[in-house]
């Protein structure tokens, strides 16, 4: 593996995504360089998720590349065929837990698809997986249908870490939290990510979180990336859409100075 | 990258020194775990513990996990342990897993088998007795919408209602149609074969007629009726309970019976009776085909003959049942749908328990009916 692959996690280059005649995602490049966090904001409906969605292979692009870990996903049988839970987990919106299943067997269930390890191994990781997402082992034996709206996401993000991939996807992982359950989510990311040297690729309109987790932001206007950087990089641009979007009346919070 | 993981075990006087080395990661799990398991009665037999982890070059959840096993399980039974040469990268997961699992998870407490078996047994019946107040309930609730309704007849849900009679009952004609022929033809078919012993074919149309008449058409319309739009109904509201649309109604105010149960059931109990009849004519006119191509009876001679062997009264008999088939229908579907539950396991289990029982009260309705009847002279 060359130094240039290395270096990237994610390489997209003018991809374009789109519905029937509706484009939605035009020529567009992003890299998301391995270990760090990267946010992306955007306008709702503006093809974030869209973005999220045709990276991981759910959406067929209709041009452009799309390469994760050094890997094309032009090869044969798509990325979701070469690597799929080993490499990478994916926290769905709503969650996305498979109903049938207790909290613990959903965390098992990509342990138990890939390896062949013993049940009472599984459990054990299962447990820790959850406690390491802050759920006590208790919570474990409860069916989704039972869980809190923030439990469902940690039980979720504990799915997705559960063969400690190298890339995860979250999609909005803090929308309905409240602010503190939020900030908690904030943390976990950020610690779960330097313990487990994580690439995260975060979709998010949380402005907190994009403030304290990221290390990169990027936004998304029009079907392209229109500025990329570090909080403040995007807080000085110059695109009107970037400008109404943290200098607006939710976003004076990000100017104030800490005390 | 990735490198085979090895465990050196060494016994230095009474002290077991572990040197795990290469990538213990998750791609390498099914050799961790036999690793682990390698070691396990050294570990127990050992008086003193030395885990060296300088020759690891990766490390994660997994790996982290089952050496820190190791040096607990050796904790836990009082033995001093060493851990040394922890890399700066994987020190602070390390200390991560070793925080984890350290709670003990509430024992459930295993009951009794045969009182585990008694009590289920007790729940069964006594939920039996919860599934009869649950149509009553759901039968009183109907009720009430449709006196509602009826005291104001601009709260009828016209448009919901038109549109679950044209899809009850106009999409599902030619597959009623279809199988009542089918059913007609069959029986007629067997008749004529068996009839034929006695030489008394031209009965065959005494008991086509009669039998569709009365029981078979409105029956098997019925059945149909039940798999094909009883099922649909569970799912529909059942899906809708998941996704609290029917908790949506009610705060806005609305009865979620008045608007989304009473316009299937009512449809339901129009459809149900003109699908029987049309199955009814379906299957007379089977019989008839059968009777001309393999009996060799002539149209004209199965109508004649029709026409002396069954009355009107045959006809009121099967007519008079279908819509309290109907109601039964939509009563189960509904309650049903009403009962599910978060998962998509539960609507499935909903759907096949409104498709079951629906069929079997109608059938238990169809043998009270025939009792009803007989009783009365019809």
């Amino acid at each position: 593996m060359d130094a240039v692959t290395d270096q990237y996690a994610i390489r997209v280059s003018d991809l374009v995504v789109g519905f029937g005649h509706r484009v939605v995602i035009n020529n567009l490049s992003l890299d998301v360089i391995r270990g760090e966090i990267l946010g992306l904001v955007g306008a709702s409906g503006g093809g974030k998720s869209v973005l999220m969605r045709t990276i991981i292979g759910l959406i067929p692009k209709m041009a452009g590349r799309i390469e994760v870990m050094g890997w094309d996903a032009d090869t044969a049988g798509g990325l979701n065929g070469h690597f799929g839970a080993p490499k990478w987990g994916i926290l769905f919106q709503q969650g996305a837990l498979f109903s049938s299943l207790t909290a613990r067997q959903n965390v098992q269930f990509p342990l138990r698809e890939n390896l062949s390890l013993s049940q009472s191994l599984m459990d054990e990781i299962a447990d820790a997986k959850l406690e390491m997402v802050g759920l006590s082992p208790d919570d474990g034996d409860k069916l989704p249908s039972e869980l809190s709206g923030g439990m469902t996401k940690r039980v979720a993000l504990a799915r997705a870490l559960a063969l400690d991939p190298a890339i995860v996807f979250l999609d909005e992982p803090t929308s309905g939290l409240d602010p503190i359950a939020a900030g908690d989510f904030d943390a976990l990311i950020k610690t779960l990510q330097k313990t487990l040297g994580l690439t995260v690729f975060m979709v998010t309109h949380d402005l907190a979180s994009l403030k304290t987790v990221c290390d990169r932001v990027a936004a998304l206007a029009d079907g392209e990336i229109v500025a990329i950087g570090s909080m403040d990089d995007l807080l000085h641009s110059e695109h009107p859409w970037v400008k109404a979007y943290f200098h607006g009346k939710r976003s004076l919070m990000l100017h104030k100075k800490p005390d | 990258m990735s490198s085979a993981p090895l465990l050196n075990a060494a016994i230095v006087g009474d002290t077991l020194e572990l040197r795990p080395t290469g990538s213990w990661t998750v791609l390498n799990a099914d050799l961790l775990e036999s690793l682990f398991n390698g070691v396990a009665p050294q570990l127990a037999s050992a008086k003193r513990l030395r885990v060296d982890f300088a020759g690891i070059r990766e490390i994660d959840t997994i790996g982290a996990w089952l050496l820190e096993k190791m040096s607990r399980g050796a904790e836990q039974a009082g033995h001093p342990v060493a851990v040394t040469g922890i890399d700066e990268r994987h020190a602070e997961l390390i200390e991560d897993v070793r925080n984890v699992n350290r709670g003990k998870r509430a024992a459930r407490p295993r009951p009794n088998p045969v009182l585990a078996r008694l009590e289920q047994a007790g729940r069964t019946a006594f939920s039996a007795v919860g599934e009869v107040a649950i149509f009553l309930q759901m039968l009183g609730a109907v009720g009430w919408a449709l006196a509602g309704t009826l005291r104001r007849p601009r709260s009828l849900r016209l448009t919901s209602l038109v549109y679950q009679t044209w899809r009850i009952g106009w999409q599902a004609i030619p597959i009623m149609v279809l199988i009542t022929f089918l059913i007609g033809a069959i029986i007629a078919q067997q008749g004529i074969f068996h009839f034929r012993k006695f030489g008394a074919e031209s009965y065959v149309v005494d008991m086509v007629g009669i039998l569709v008449l009365r029981e078979i058409g409105v029956l098997i319309v019925a059945i149909m009726v039940a798999g094909r739009s009883g099922s649909a109904c569970t799912a529909e509201l059942g899906s809708m309970k998941m996704r609290e649309e029917i908790d949506a109604l009610s705060t806005m105010g609305l009865d979620p019976v008045e608007v989304l149960i009473l316009p299937r059931i009512v449809a339901l109990v129009i459809a149900l009776p003109i699908l029987a009849f049309l199955g009814s004519m379906a299957a007379l006119y089977g019989g008839g085909l059968i009777a001309w191509l393999y009996g060799g009876m002539s149209p004209a001679i199965f109508i004649a003959r029709l026409h002396e062997a069954v009355s009107v009264t045959h006809f009121q008999v099967g007519m008079i049942k279908a819509p309290f088939m109907a109601l039964v229908i939509g009563i189960i579907a509904c309650s049903e749908g009403l009962k599910v539950q978060g998962s998509a396991e539960s609507l499935g289990r909903q759907t096949t328990t409104s498709v079951v029982k629906s069929i079997f009260l109608v059938i238990v309705l169809d043998g009270l009916f025939a009792v009803f009847f007989a009783s009365i002279g019809m």
